[in-house]
């Protein structure tokens, strides 16, 4: 077994996706994810690899589209603003079904906003964040040793399907020091080769492009087919999410992802002392969104669910549509870089549960 | 009987979608010899830019990439970090290299990119149906300066290739123009130069090459060679802006 190290979220990022085999990194500073370029910084010459800083995020963005074009695994990372540049360069990726792993340690907006932990970018990670037709699987890791375990994952994820994916993180899991444990992994999937690289010829009878344009309406329409049934693939086999506290019946569940579930979790255990049964939905992915583990779970309920975030009600319009009317749906949220605080949870369900009784 | 002229292997046998006279033909021919004299078929990979030439990734038989408008030097960056021992090169319009794309070209050259860009300069946006660029000449009416480019209201065109110039990490920049024989002879040359200086990884290099749009200027294709010669040419002087290899004994 490997030995655990203690180590920094952001900087976790970077090794862990040295370990996976990340041979690029394009980054652009922006608090508060820049110790994620600067630890690549450090760290890729070392292994022989390639950092580059770019001009901007949507140069970035566009190294990543060459260097993904050119079938090597390769990464960048950001913060909402710097999302929002990169969103062009996404839509082209997505279109022309390219594996890369995009790093957002969300920060509060709009606009500049703030730097303070945020979950107010879910809407743009999970509905599309750039033009068209197009979906990017989304992690959303609570504690560093998932991160780590789910930047590789991200990587493989990536290739099998030939899709951007993004681990979504916020300031706190960036900051948050906790021992991690790189695993020497092998992975499962069965990756398919890169024959549809653009790296030269070099004896390759047919050239290879790298393209997202189609201009035939027939064709762009059979390309998005084909898009589509790849997301439903996608949403079949690679839905992850954690429950919580739901073996038994229980009051509410709270729907909540990323470091705020972990908040969560305390106030369960302080309400669970004033008699108030809690679970947790604990979405691992963002999209696919986990709609089987409400399935899973509905008939445990008494009351129904609420959607707890660092926004101001994002993530519960998914749990509306995958609650689908049999339960009723509550919202608690704050923005801005204000994090709830398991007190503010407490009374939020005691107020729910008591308006109920 | 001896074959004297023949399609270049770098190029496709496929029909190309350019406008009757126009001089994005002649250009991807010239790099297409360019690749095939230097034998470097196999590892180039080459950048189509958004512009009329958006399709050139249909037209060159070398791997392929379409880029986002103005993106194709970070994407030739990506490309030539990852795979160091291909040779490079972006084709890009001037509303695509020197409107959208103007922090991407600057920041390529100025980081010592070892990649070539292919620079075609037609003074309008060719695709879009004929809109001022910032290439576009005082007083040239277009779409968008239909009382002719007012430099008070529109400013002033940019010499790209003397920019350029301007940055250490370009080692060789050239302006060039199609409309002679003799120019294309020298445009060839100009090419060829810049990526035998990519091979021997020497740093950015540059081509800029005057280029004719008869369907947006509303010429024929002689009248529009000879607006090219009387207008752009003045204002865009051809000839060699930079080269560190200049003195060098061969
Ligand atoms: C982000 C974005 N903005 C605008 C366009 C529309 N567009 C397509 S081609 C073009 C201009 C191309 O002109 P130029 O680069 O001069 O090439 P030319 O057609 O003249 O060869 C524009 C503005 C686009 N495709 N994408
Ligand atoms: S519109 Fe102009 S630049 Fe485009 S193909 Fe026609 S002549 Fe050439
Ligand atoms: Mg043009």
């Amino acid at each position: 077994m490997a030995k655990k190290v203690l180590m920094k979220g952001n900087e976790a990022i970077g090794e862990a996706a040295i370990h996976a085999g990340c041979q690029c990194f394009f980054g652009y500073p922006i608090t508060p994810q820049t110790e994620i370029a600067a630890y690549m910084a450090r760290r890729m010459p070392q292994v022989g690899r390639v950092f580059l800083q770019a001009e901007s995020e949507v140069a970035a963005i566009n190294m990543v589209y060459g260097a993904a074009g050119a079938g090597v695994r390769v990464m960048t990372s950001s913060s909402s603003p710097g999302i929002s540049l990169k969103s062009e360069g996404i839509s082209y990726i997505a279109g022309a079904e390219l594996p890369c792993v995009i790093v957002n340690i969300v920060r509060g907006g709009p606009g500049l906003g703030g730097i303070q932990p945020a979950q107010s970018d879910y809407f743009q990670a999970t509905k599309g964040g750039g033009h068209g037709d197009y979906r990017m699987v989304v992690y959303a890791p609570s504690s560093v040793q998932e991160l780590v375990d789910l930047v590789q994952e991200a990587f493989d994820v990536a290739d099998q399907y030939r899709n951007p994916v993004m681990i979504m993180g916020d300031g706190m899991l960036g900051q948050m020091m906790e021992p991690v444990e790189f695993k020497e992994r092998q992975t499962t999937r069965n990756l398919p080769e890169k024959t549809w690289a653009a790296n030269g010829l070099r004896g390759r009878k047919i050239h290879n492009v790298i393209n997202s344009l189609y201009l035939k309406p027939e064709e762009l329409e059979a390309h998005n087919k084909k898009l589509q049934q790849k997301y439903a693939e996608i949403e079949k086999n690679e839905v992850k999410y954690e429950l919580y506290n739901l073996e038994n019946e229980v009051d509410i569940v709270i729907v909540s992802y990323g470091t705020l579930a972990r908040i969560c979790k305390n106030a369960i255990k302080m309400l669970e002392k004033e008699g108030i049964k809690v679970g947790l939905i604990r979405p691992i992915t963002l999209w696919p969104y986990p709609k089987k583990a409400f399935d899973e779970v509905m008939d445990k309920v008494k009351l129904g669910f609420i959607s707890i975030e660092m926004n101001e009600g994002q993530m519960v319009e998914d749990v509306k549509l995958s609650v689908n009317g049999r339960k009723p749906v509550f919202f608690y949220g704050r923005s801005g870089g204000m994090v709830p605080t398991p007190a503010e949870i407490v009374n939020k369900i005691k107020e729910i549960v008591g308006g109920a009784k | 009987m001896a074959i004297v002229f023949e399609r270049p292997k770098a190029l496709l046998d496929v029909p190309t979608h350019y406008c009757p006279g126009c001089t994005h033909g002649i250009i991807h021919r010239l790099v297409a010899e360019v690749i095939d004299e230097l034998g470097i078929l196999d590892k180039t990979i080459g950048v189509a830019p958004v512009g009329c030439s958006v399709l050139a990734y249909d037209y060159f038989a070398c791997d392929m990439y379409e880029a986002a408008h103005g993106r194709a030097p970070a994407v030739a960056t990506g490309i030539k970090r990852a795979v160091p021992d291909s040779i490079v090169f972006t084709y890009q319009g001037d509303g695509d290299l020197a409107a959208i794309g103007t922090a991407e070209i600057v920041h390529a050259a100025a980081r010592g990119e070892k990649i070539t860009t292919i620079f075609v300069n037609n003074a309008i946006y060719g695709m879009t149906g004929g809109q001022m660029a910032p290439t576009t000449l005082p007083g040239q009416v277009t779409e968008t300066s239909p009382y002719g480019r007012d430099v008070n209201t529109a400013g002033y065109p940019i010499r790209v290739s003397e920019m350029i110039a301007t940055l250490d990490g370009a080692v060789y920049v050239e302006r060039v123009s199609v409309d002679s024989v003799p120019n294309i002879i020298k445009a060839k040359k100009a090419i060829k130069k810049a990526f035998e200086l990519q091979m021997q990884g020497k740093g950015f290099t540059m081509v800029e090459v005057l280029s004719i749009c008869p369907t947006n200027w509303g010429l024929s294709p002689n009248e529009a060679i000879k607006w090219l010669r009387e207008n752009m040419i003045p204002y865009y002087p051809l000839g060699v802006k930079k080269d560190i290899t200049a003195g060098e004994v061969k």
